[in-house]
Order: structure tokens, then sequence, then C-alpha cells
């Protein structure tokens, strides 16, 4: 659905997008990932086809980002970082306004709209301005917005900023169900990694490249297995237990053994079964992706993220402000 | 290629908003009732026109340019907002031409600036003007052409600004002198040779000009138009295509 090979695009010396490929697949869930100043809404502006590549090839439900921007267009639907609601307009109008600039037919305009708001679960404050509106609403909104034209892909560039934790939880729930009910591909970006797990496929990106991709299942085995963490009525003895039935060592630390397996669930029945009468409690800990990132780049992808990003990010503003006045 | 339902929408959404927001109206209608009454009737004692049109009925069809004028440029002015505010980009990546976007904005600002001239229009009476039926056809068809080709210019100014700190900018160095340069409050052929050079590039001259011509048929002298009536309608339609062109293709520009 969406395929990209060999993406650059410069803003002057910064470079932005550093020759990334990766390719979709039709209603899949697929995750960008990666520090703010990765790059992530510079790749989601070539393919939305608001900026020009620098060089590299992007194509998507078969069409050229660059050379068929049209086509582009009528296949995809975004959700953009910052708002870009009408706030003066209400909800109903927003999505008229839509409907008409995509040239829905007029037969089924008044129902796409409807069942937008139904689905967006706005149906009883169709007729508020939007600027009444609470951050989540805005995002349900925008969201069942991008749908109205029924795109073959959805963008959504960091869906869940600056919302609080019970509206970003709903959005996600929001959020999943769309390939099964509408059919669409989405492509997502987000610096948040729990968020990312929902996603089919994930790459990472960082300083414009894509440096690990795959499920997320794959992507956390590049950190390692699970970790089981024991409580036990004798540290010692349940230790040797568990070295003469697995062969692995378990360490103590601060009261608890814990041990590394590759697949904690099928091991924990066991350990019970056999040394169960010692065992206090029971924890386990599986890799995050944020373990992944760690790895793989060495840092956290919050905190260096704020400084390095804002930098890139200023830098491309004040090229664009100089070279392009559109 | 110009799609008839963005236009169309694009219009709406202006209209909706210009309806709902009565404060916008009231300032763009009282803006010129205070030059046409304040101006023009204090003037009117100090200027003696003789036999012609009193001052104040002389720049009645400067006021009507100058009701055109800023409700014109502020309305084209929205689409600073709109970038500002992020609503610009649901537009730009729509599969429309940034011509259909031009288009749209400019008949935006065509209708609205029409409606508040002939609302001013009908102050006629009160300043002494005999306006037949067919001045006031002539009237509102040079008011249409008029505005869409200065929103059109309005449209190319926005294009080249990002925030609206620059909405004072082109307020005081293009608007206004665009206003006073334009035949508007005196007579083109009374200004200095230079300042004539600047009143001939500006379009809202030939639109007051037509407007002169519509309101007095029958003032030959001073006071009276500068130019035929078939190049002040000319000149405004072709300055209307070229903005919408350039405008468009200023649109077009990617980074």
């Amino acid at each position: 659905m969406i395929r990209v090979e060999n993406l650059v695009k410069r803003f002057g010396p910064v470079v932005a997008v550093d020759g990334i490929s990766f390719s979709v697949e039709p209603k899949t869930i697929f995750g960008f990932l990666g520090p703010n100043g990765a790059g992530k809404t510079t790749t989601i502006s070539i393919l939305c086809t608001l900026l020009a590549p620098t060089s590299g090839e992007a194509f998507i439900n078969g069409h050229d980002c660059t050379a068929e921007s049209a086509s582009v267009r009528r296949s995809i639907g975004i959700v953009f970082q910052d708002s870009s609601l009408d706030k003066d307009l209400t909800a109903r109008e927003n999505l008229l306004f839509h409907a008409y600039l995509y040239r829905v037919n007029a037969s089924e305009r008044n129902r796409r709209v409807d069942d937008a708001l139904k689905f967006a679960d706005l149906y009883e404050r169709a007729d508020d301005l939007v600027k009444r509106f609470s951050g989540g609403m805005k995002r349900r909104l925008e969201v069942a917005r991008g749908l109205i034209h029924r795109p073959k892909v959805l963008f959504l560039d960091e869906p869940t900023l600056g919302l609080d934790p019970q509206s970003r939880s709903n959005l996600w729930e929001f959020i999943t169900r769309l390939p099964k009910e509408h059919d669409v591909t989405i492509f997502m970006t987000t610096h948040y990694m729990e968020e990312a797990e929902v996603c089919s496929r994930i790459a990472i990106i960082d300083k414009g490249r894509i440096i690990a991709s795959g499920t997320p299942g794959e992507l956390k085995k590049i950190v390692g297995g699970d970790v089981i963490y024991l409580k036990t009525s004798d540290n010692r003895k349940a230790a040797g237990e568990i070295r003469r039935l697995f062969q692995i060592e378990a360490a103590e630390k601060e009261g608890e053994i814990f041990l590394s397996v590759p697949r904690g669930d099928s091991v924990i029945p066991t350990l019970i079964r056999e040394i169960g009468e010692c065992v206090l409690s029971v924890r386990m800990q599986r890799p995050t992706l944020n373990d992944v990132f760690l790895k793989l780049t060495g840092k956290e992808i919050r905190e260096d993220a704020a400084a390095a990003g804002d930098d890139i990010r200023e830098a491309v503003r004040s090229y664009r402000r100089r070279h392009d006045r559109g | 290629m110009i799609e008839g339902s963005a236009v169309y929408v694009i219009v709406a959404r202006e209209f909706k908003k210009f309806v709902r927001e009565r404060s916008r109206l009231v300032s763009t209608i009282a803006r010129p009732l205070v030059w046409l009454f304040l101006v023009g009737g204090g003037m009117s004692r100090l200027v003696p026109t003789g036999a012609g049109p009193s001052y104040m009925q002389f720049i009645f069809p400067g006021i009507l340019g100058m009701t055109i004028l800023f409700s014109s440029i502020f309305s084209s002015i929205s689409i600073i907002w709109d970038k500002e505010f992020g609503f610009m980009k649901e537009i730009l990546v729509a599969p429309i031409s940034r011509f259909s976007v031009v288009v749209g904005k400019a008949t935006s600002g065509m209708v609205l600036s029409t409606l508040q001239a002939v609302i001013i229009l009908a102050f006629f009476p009160l300043l002494g003007l005999k306006i037949g039926i067919l001045q006031v056809v002539g009237i509102v068809f040079v008011c249409l052409v008029l505005s869409f080709a200065i929103a059109a210019f309005g449209i190319l100014l926005a294009s080249f600004y990002e925030s609206y700190e620059s909405f004072s900018v082109i307020m005081n160095f293009i608007v206004m002198p665009m206003f006073f340069l334009s035949g508007a409050m005196y007579p083109v052929k009374m200004m200095p040779t230079l300042l004539q050079v600047f009143t001939k590039v500006n379009p809202l001259t030939y639109g007051i000009d037509a407007l002169k011509h519509l309101i007095f048929p029958n003032e030959t002298g001073a006071l009276g138009a500068d130019f035929p009536f078939i190049v002040d309608v000319g000149v405004i339609i072709i300055a209307s295509v070229v903005f919408v062109a350039v405008a468009g293709k200023a649109f077009e520009r990617k980074g």
C-alpha cells in the first residue's frame, strides 16, 4: 500500500530524512517511532505530497507521490500533529467542508457526515462550535473527518500529543478499530513507545535513518527475553532447584531472585509446579520498545529528544521561512 | 483546472463565518461612513467645487472603493490566519488545484465586499445624489469585478506572509497608500506627476474611476472620471486574471 525507496530530504545543510526505505501492507497499522526531530513529520509531509523529496521515491496505492500528487491525495486522509479544524465552525460544518472539498457525491454526503459523527461519538455535539470541544473530542473529529472520503491510507502524525491519559487510551481504542471497520491502512508516528505496541509493524527512526524494523515482538527480541522475579521462603534452595530444572543461573538482588528466559510465560507454570511450596510471589517483566530504543541508540527516546529535536525543528522552520513561502 | 464544489465550499465557509461575526460587519460598514460623513462633510466647507458635485458627493465613489478595498483585503488576509491556525493544511492537502483555492478565496472576497458596498450605496439619497436603477446595476457590476481583483491581489500578498504580525505592515504600507493614491479623495489629474505614476499602476484607481463614470455620468470637469469606462473595466479584468494566475503559482511552490 505504501512503498518508500531511498528517500532523502535536505533543508539546506540539515538532512532531515537520510535515505529511508520501507513498505506497508494493506489494512495494517504501521508505526513510525522515534524522538522529536528524527524526521517523522518530514516523511509524512513527503508522502502527503506537501513536500518534494530531495531524492528517492515514494508510492501510495501505486501512485507516485511526486508525479501523481492528485491521485495520491485522493487515496489518503491525514491527521496532522497540530489541529487543522476550523474552530469557528461546528463539527458538522467541518465535516461537510471536507466532503465538498473531496467531491463526495451529493447523495452520499449527509449520510457519511452523520456516520462520521456517530463513529467519533460526537453526534449529540454535531452543531456545537469546535472551539468548545476538548482535545480528545477534536482529535476524534479529525480522525473521522480524514475518513469521510474513504481513503486507502490514513496518516496520523502524533495523534495523542497533548492529550490526557484517559483521552489517549480512548483514542487508541478508536484507532485500532479503523483498519477492520474502514478497510484502511494506518501510518502513524509517535514518540510514545507504549503506544507503538498496537502496530502490526514498526520502524524505529533516529536522525533521519531507520535503525530497526519489524513486529513489536521481533523488535523486543533484540533486547533478549523476559525476566522473572521470585520471592521465596528460601532463596538459596530455590536458586539451586532452578539450576537443576532449567540449567540457568538465578541471581539474587534485594531479597528477590531473578532469571532471564526467552519465554517467561512457559517457564512460570513449571516453576510453580516444581518449587511452588516455597514461592511467596512471582512477577515477570517483558522488554518494552523503550528498552529496544535504549539498546539501539544508547539513549532514552524522550529525554534527549527535547533538546536535539528542537534544534532540528528550528533549523527546518527557519530554512522554510527563507525558502518556501507557499 | 478549477473544481466547482471546492470553490463553492470555500465561499460558503467565509460567508458563514462572516454572518457569525457581527462585529466585523459593523466595523467594515462604520469605517466608510465615518470617512464619508465626518471627513467628507468637514471638507465640503473647505473645498469649493463650484457648480459640479459637492466634495462629499465627489468622494462617494472613492468611499465605495474604500469599502471594497478594506473588506476584500481583509477577506484575503484570512489566509494568513488559516495558515497560523492550521486550517490551511486541510485545504492544501485536498485533491484540488491551487487555482480553485485562489478562485474560491477571491470569490468570497467578491461576494462579501459587494454586499457591503451595496449597503454603503444605499446611503446615496442622504447625499442628495440621484442614481437610477440602470446605474445601480452598473455599479454592482463594477463592485463585483473590482472586489474580485482586489481580493486576488490580497491573496497574492497573503502568500508572501506567514504570520499575522505582518497584518499591520500590509495595512500601513500597502492598503493605506493604495487608498490615497486611487483618486478616492482627490482627482488624479490634480496630483503631482510622480504620484500620478503610482496612481496609474493601482487597480483601485480604475475601479473608482468606473464608479465615477456611473455616479456622475455628465461630469466632465476636474471632478469627473479620468479614463474611458472601457479602459477602467478592461484594466480591472486583466488585473484579476494576472493576480489569480500569479497567486495560484505562488501557492503551488513546494519547499
